[in-house]
């Protein structure tokens, strides 16, 4: 199974669209909620449709739209997407207004959008993309298994475009709940200090990240998955005994020879102690990357680790904020590993296409 | 299509049965499950038809031995998924066995619960009636009843999530990452999908007509319904009954309206065109079609005419089973796929209730009654919102 990486739209808390450097400045924030930067949406989708979208769909299609623009496709075969908890604000509000009308005189519109395949299915409007469309809702693993389908769909018929992408927001209501669940940091002097407080807690984030994917390897690739893989709550036994089969018998090969590991590293001091365990005592000799202080932790936040892993191929060199630990070797093959509050981990590999210049 | 995907047990619960069996007998015997409401809280209470569910979250907690607070998409689905592993009668564990959910509205029974209080003030609220909201959530308390540990995924295409569970669950069979998949979906009734399609002013204050002329609109109802899939090593190693074969399935999608389909029914009779496809199938060789058949004027219409396309005036038997069970959104494709491995199990096809006039436009006339005959192939529409359009065949099994 490879899946080749034409185009990337991705809306983040970082300033991670438009002709800029990757994170270059990184945003810093001094807060626990971090909320993406969102483009013009105006410059994206035409006003009329636009009213009519909550701020996940508009930031869903438009990183759907940056992506086909950046890979050049018109219009894919098929939409996969990935989202935890859909759209949150649709759902929060006609729960709302439930309770406010006592079920009388309800508009529809927040209940209409507020389905989880509303993204996909609002892309496939714009493109008229009559093809394969399907939405994963199963937590963090929702951006995963929209790429294993993703990879199976292209092993069926090589031939195909496909648009795979993880979307969640934040708002009010769902960061007010999840905050009496003690998930996040109390205090964030900032975020790009994150981990050098030994504290419990993590910070919220959301986003919206698509790809282009394809079966056909060409000069437009940027890089290639390989394989992708979840566990849900594991003991660290299993978990262990999952990382080194993953390597050794699903991408079969030496752990040496994998040049950057992402850790999906929290800020929560106990969790992270783990990571850092995992990563000395499997790969001493890669450089060590950590992504979730610039996007947030939230259900999708591997695609986001997905995007920065495909700049960080493309460009050979790992963005200041990212870097964990740094060893200077050429970057030909990453491994991105995922977890969400110790109950779902997951592994991404990939890797460079084309001779390193 | 690649190697073939067997069903080897199933599981349903309806409002018009709480096993596959009980629910085959009501089918037989045309009974309606349909009744105003008596479960929500909600001033729909004792006024709106749906197809509730007979027991309650005490009693289906008890029949599975699991936890009565759980939310009640977690009880029914338990209930169905349950019943369908032991209906296979093989211990599922041995092999590399995944699980695949399909459910709209998750943990949105216990939601409603949390929501008012917490209005009002945002310390308030129980937190456990909130921790499973998520679609995943739900999904994660089924595979913890069942003790699956392998891959687990659930998929929201609104009500066509079912089917698409079922297609997931074949393809990976295909693909040998996994050996057996219990796949279906499961959905609660709750106020928030009552209200939501009452806005849309799509639901009929009687009982609903669906292919009829007449028709105004879907019953709502409640359920859920699993198959387990196997490959082949499993079904000959384990010596397995094959109760039908997955031959074909499409996923497509209308691309017309956010919650209309078009009216030539293109999506749909992509769907079902493809599913033909890869089943290698001509549309004369399908016996049955468990149509979609919600009841709205749109749905029927556009689905009749997708279907007129493709199958002329030679028509299979067709019927909607909503108009027994209501319609379930993310379990109906689950429910409706036991149904039609009923059909091939039982070489008979089930009544459409209610049905008097053919919708002028396609004039199509549905099955009325209960009837033997001989079915080697069936078909399943499950069509959504956001022009979510699934279809699978299934075959006699060998």
């Amino acid at each position: 199974m490879k899946a080749y990486i034409k185009g990337i739209g991705n809306i983040s808390p970082q300033q991670t669209w438009g002709y800029n450097n990757f994170l270059d400045p990184p945003l810093e924030y001094h807060r626990n909620d971090l909320m993406a930067v969102e483009p013009d949406y105006s410059q994206w989708i035409n006003p009329q449709q636009l009213r009519r979208m909550s701020r996940v769909i508009k930031m869903g299609v438009t990183s759907a739209l940056m992506a086909l623009k950046d890979a050049e496709l018109e219009k894919p075969d098929a939409i996969i997407t990935g989202t935890g908890y859909g759209c949150v604000q649709d759902t929060t509000s006609f729960l709302t207004k439930i309770t406010d009308f006592n079920e009388q005189a309800l508009n529809p519109t927040p209940f209409i959008q507020s389905t989880h395949n509303t993204i996909g299915s609002q892309i496939a409007l714009l493109l008229q993309c009559h093809g394969y469309n399907q939405t994963y809702v199963h937590g963090a693993f929702s951006f995963e298994h929209a790429l294993l389908d993703a990879l199976m769909s292209l092993q069926e018929n090589s031939a195909q475009s496909i648009l795979v992408g993880g979307v969640d927001e934040l708002t009010q209501i769902s960061h007010a709940i999840h905050t009496r669940f003690d998930k996040y940091r109390r205090e964030v002097k900032s975020t790009l200090t994150l981990f050098d407080a030994a504290e419990a807690g993590t910070v919220a984030g959301e986003g919206a990240a698509y790809f282009v994917l394809s079966g056909k390897d060409d000069t437009q690739t940027k890089a290639c998955i390989h394989a992708v893989d979840t566990l849900f709550q594991p003991v660290q036994e299993t978990l262990l005994a999952w990382i080194e089969s993953f390597v050794r018998d699903r991408i079969n090969i030496p752990f040496e020879d994998i040049d950057l590991v992402l850790l999906g590293k929290s800020g929560d001091e106990k969790a992270d102690k783990q990571i850092d365990l995992m990563a000395k005592t499997y790969f001493p000799g890669a450089s060590l990357g950590v992504y979730k202080h610039l996007c947030g932790e939230h259900s999708v936040s591997s695609s986001f680790a997905l995007a920065l892993a495909t700049e960080i191929l493309l460009s050979q060199h790992i963005p200041e904020p990212v870097i964990h630990k740094a060893v200077s070797r050429p970057i030909r093959n990453v491994l991105i590993y995922n977890p969400y509050f110790y109950q779902h981990h997951s592994l991404i590999f990939l890797t460079e296409c084309h001779d390193i210049k | 299509m690649g190697a073939p995907v067997h069903v080897a047990g199933t599981g349903v619960i309806s409002a018009i049965g709480n096993t596959t069996m009980e629910c085959f007998a009501a089918l037989k015997q045309h009974v309606s499950g349909i009744a105003p409401l008596t479960s929500l809280n909600s001033i729909h209470k004792g006024v709106l038809p749906v197809g509730e569910v007979k027991l309650s979250n005490e009693q289906l907690a008890e029949n599975v031995g699991v936890d009565k607070t759980l939310n009640r998409t977690a009880l029914l689905g338990i209930h169905a998924a349950k019943e369908a592993i032991a209906h296979a009668e093989f211990d599922i564990h041995r092999w590399r066995t995944g699980f695949i959910s399909a459910t709209t509205v998750g943990g949105m029974d216990k939601s409603e619960i949390f929501f008012p209080p917490f209005l009002v003030d945002p310390t308030q609220g129980k937190l456990r009636d909130v921790i499973y909201h998520g679609c995943g959530a739900t999904t994660d308390l089924i595979t913890a009843a069942l003790g699956i540990t392998g891959f687990t995924s659930t998929i929201n295409t609104a009500c066509s999530s079912s089917v698409n569970s079922i297609m997931l669950g074949a393809r990976l069979i295909q693909h040998g990452i996994l050996d057996v998949v219990v796949a279906g979906g499961t959905d609660a009734l709750t106020v928030f999908t009552l209200n939501g399609f009452k806005s849309l002013m799509i639901l009929d204050d009687n009982l609903c007509r669906p292919f009829d002329a007449s028709r105004t609109g879907l019953n709502l109802g409640e359920g859920a319904g699993f198959v387990v899939l196997v490959s082949d090593k499993v079904l000959e190693e384990e010596y397995l009954e094959s109760l039908a074969i997955v031959s074909g399935f499409a996923n497509t999608n209308d691309a017309f309206h956010q919650t209309a389909s078009s009216p030539d029914g293109r999506g749909s009779f992509a769907a079902m065109q493809q599913a033909l496809t890869m089943a290698d199938l001509l549309p004369s060789e399908i016996d049955y079609i468990n149509l979609h058949g919600t009841g709205t004027q749109n749905n029927d219409l556009s689905e009749g005419t997708a279907i007129k396309r493709l199958f002329g005036d030679a028509y299979p038997a067709l019927s909607s089973t909503k108009s027994m069970t209501g319609h379930t959104l993310g379990a109906c494709g689950g429910i409706e796929t036991v149904f039609s491995v009923l059909a091939l199990q039982h070489q008979c096809v089930f009544p459409n209730l209610r049905f008097e006039q053919a919708i002028p436009e396609v004039g199509i006339i549905p099955q009325k009654k209960f009837e033997s005959i001989a079915v080697r192939h069936a078909m399943s529409n499950s069509f959504g919102f956001g022009g979510n359009c699934s279809s699978i065949i299934f075959s006699q099994g060998r």
